[in-house]
């Protein structure tokens, strides 16, 4: 973290209002809040393992062709011969086998591991894109709305009351094949980079509600601070009081916001994809694999576990490395 | 108080308005012709345009509104072609199930609510409760058991918590029948063996969330100095924790359980997808799949009138329980 002056001003206060904050004596290192919340942070263990969880699953993700090259099949790819009369997969637990690390689908006889990685990858795309988008609307309406007030915060409230009103799942489920009808015809198919565009799009449509709320609440307890009137005073415009006054101020929580927006939008990706909306079966994700795999329950329950655990675990080290950051983030936080 | 239910209310009632709004300029006004999901498998341009002037879309689009909402309230004539004469809530008329809209609803709404109402009285009394179990005995194994429970509940997916139940209770061990819906007036046996596992994925899932939020939130009030002037006028613990604290640490947990019970109520769609019931969300995935627009937008309309009665509850409920909060 580097120290600009913005921030010699969250330092100064935080000293003020810290209890046990040591004066400034020769031989102090001085810290910044992000380099304490860093050290903080380094300690943790949780914190540790979960982003190193995190690391991994980026880099599969990251790593697409380069895995798909070793391990030499496609995502499209259909292996029939290994498939029984049925359409079982041979062998034990769904066909795991040397070439198939995680078995074939029954029916199509498609490799499940090179169908997750893709998975993963389009997951997590999704999931941050979502959640940058929805923080930046959500950052600037929020500020927006807390220090301005008056009729624009009356305005932006409602419309936040509004979309917290609509049952997102169901508008999701009938917006998305609609805007695609709009662009492609009935029989049409749709590109994979068009609905991955619509399902952000959905995303960034509701999920903007909690962080401009979030925004608001603190921008208004900072409004009325000595340092935001000293900054007004000498005669600074609403961009600089916007980004350089009040934005540096309350990073801290948009970052713990941002950290758990994104696992939820890996959530509802998945959902609504296992609904049938949003992606189809050409484009790997979880949701449809694990949709897919409820019929074949009875018959190849090896099926359902491959991606239901590796979404849980993905969702869960979000989660952990989310807490875990609220804590080192947290100047009252014992930890 | 008077006062604040009316003002309340009409801004509930403006807010239902401009969902209204919204949804029908979405799903009428989109460009996309919405008669291509109504006309039946063999359609001809004549039908298609009879089709049109039977649902009035050559009407300018505020007479359209107008007629819907009409429908709602007073009902109204929609044609031979349509069924005639719909009675009160008229929501429309549906082509591709060739039946009132209203009729499908009346039949799926009970349905979810048999889904939602059980299970959301099991995941508050068991997340509440462990929550202020464990706040109350902070640092323990019990706490720590509670807090792991919580957090792996959190992260678990409905859908494939819904499949492992499944797999064992129904094809590993026959405990269970294959989940179906039966009213509960016919056969209350049959209706509670038919959703039990969709109630206890749901307050699994659900539990562990009001879990953590009470106790984090029980935890702060105990810091507060009313608890500590309330046990050093000699109050008994259960009274002070019972009575006083968790008054004042439930409010938020009724917020979120505000939003998510009405959100619950407009349609589990997830819930009912996993285990083939067909509730209200299952009826508004297959409406979404065959282009049903009134019955898409009907589904849309209830959902939102439980959320927006969700929330007005809600807040009268916390002058109820919170004796800090007066309505104005």
């Amino acid at each position: 973290m580097s120290l600009s002056p913005v921030e010699g001003v969250a330092l100064a206060e935080i000293e003020s209002t810290g209890d046990g904050a040591a004066p400034k004596a020769k031989g102090f290192v001085g810290r910044s809040p992000g380099q304490l919340a860093w050290a903080r942070l380094r300690r943790d263990r949780t914190a540790m393992v979960s982003a190193g969880m995190l690391a991994f699953f980026v880099l599969v993700a990251l790593a697409v062709p380069l895995i798909q090259a070793l391990y030499g099949v496609g995502p499209r790819e259909q292996f029939q011969t290994r498939l029984d009369g049925f359409g079982m997969p041979l062998g034990y637990a769904g066909g795991i086998s040397g070439e198939h690390w995680f078995g074939l689908e029954p029916g199509l006889g498609r490799d499940i591991f090179i169908r997750m990685v893709h998975g993963l990858r389009t997951s997590l795309f999704i999931a941050f894109a979502a959640a940058v988008i929805t923080a930046a609307i959500g950052i600037v309406l929020g500020t927006l709305a807390g220090y301005l007030g008056g009729w624009l915060d009356a305005v932006i409230n409602w419309i936040t009351d509004l979309t917290l009103a609509m049952p997102f799942l169901i508008i999701a489920l009938a917006l998305t094949p609609t805007v695609a009808l709009r662009f492609y015809g009935q029989r049409e198919a749709v590109p994979a980079a068009f609905q991955i565009g619509v399902l952000i799009a959905v995303f960034a449509l509701f999920g903007w509600t909690s962080t401009a709320r979030l925004v608001r609440g603190q921008v208004i307890a900072l409004r009325e601070r000595e340092f935001v009137e000293a900054a007004r005073a000498s005669g600074a415009g609403l961009g600089h009081m916007l980004f350089r006054q009040l934005l540096p101020n309350i990073w801290a929580p948009i970052l713990v916001s941002f950290s758990l927006a994104v696992p939820s939008y890996i959530t509802s990706e998945a959902a609504l994809s296992f609904i049938g909306v949003g992606l189809t079966d050409e484009t790997p994700s979880f949701g449809r694999m694990i949709y897919r795999s409820l019929d074949y329950l009875q018959t190849d329950p090896a099926y359902v576990f491959f991606p239901g655990i590796t979404i849980f675990a993905l969702v869960f080290a979000f989660n952990l490395f989310g807490d875990a950051l609220r804590d080192a983030l947290d100047p009252k936080s014992s930890r | 108080m008077v006062r604040f239910l009316v003002k309340r209310l009409l801004s509930a009632a403006l807010t239902l308005f401009a969902v209204s709004v919204f949804s029908f300029l979405m799903f009428f006004a989109l460009p996309r012709d919405p008669v291509t999901g109504m006309c039946p498998k063999n359609c001809n341009p004549e039908r298609l345009e009879r089709v049109r002037q039977e649902l009035g879309l050559r009407d300018p689009l505020i007479t359209q509104y107008a007629g819907y909402m009409k429908g709602i309230v007073t009902g109204r004539d929609l044609g031979s072609a349509q069924g005639g004469r719909c009675d009160a809530p008229c929501l429309g008329w549906s082509y591709v199930t060739n039946e009132a809209v209203s009729d499908t609803i009346a039949r799926v709404l009970p349905v979810t609510l048999s889904i939602v109402i059980p299970a959301a009285i099991l995941w508050l009394l068991l997340g509440v409760g462990l929550g202020m179990v464990s706040a109350l005995r902070r640092g323990t194994w019990l706490d720590r058991l509670a807090i792991g429970f919580s957090l792996t509940g959190a992260s678990l997916q409905l859908y494939f918590v819904g499949a492992v139940l499944l797999l064992v209770f129904v094809y590993n061990l026959r405990l269970l029948p294959v989940p179906s819906y039966t009213s509960l007036f016919d056969n209350p046996v049959k209706w509670a063996s038919g959703l039990v596992l969709a109630w206890v994925a749901l307050a699994f899932l659900y539990s562990a969330i009001y879990a953590r939020l009470s106790r984090a939130q029980m935890l702060e009030t105990l810091s507060e100095d009313f608890v500590r002037t309330a046990r050093a006028k000699g109050l008994t613990k259960p009274k002070v924790y019972g009575r006083h604290a968790l008054r004042a640490a439930i409010t938020p947990v009724v917020t979120i359980a505000g939003l998510d019970v009405g959100g619950a109520l407009g349609g589990t769609v997830i819930t009912e997808t996993t285990f083939g019931i067909q509730g209200l969300g299952r009826t508004a995935v297959d409406a979404v799949r065959a282009g049903d627009l009134p019955t898409i937008m009907a589904t849309v309309l209830i959902a939102a009138v439980f959320v927006v009665l969700a929330n007005v509850l809600v807040d009268l409920l916390y002058a109820a329980i919170d004796p800090r909060v007066r309505l104005r």
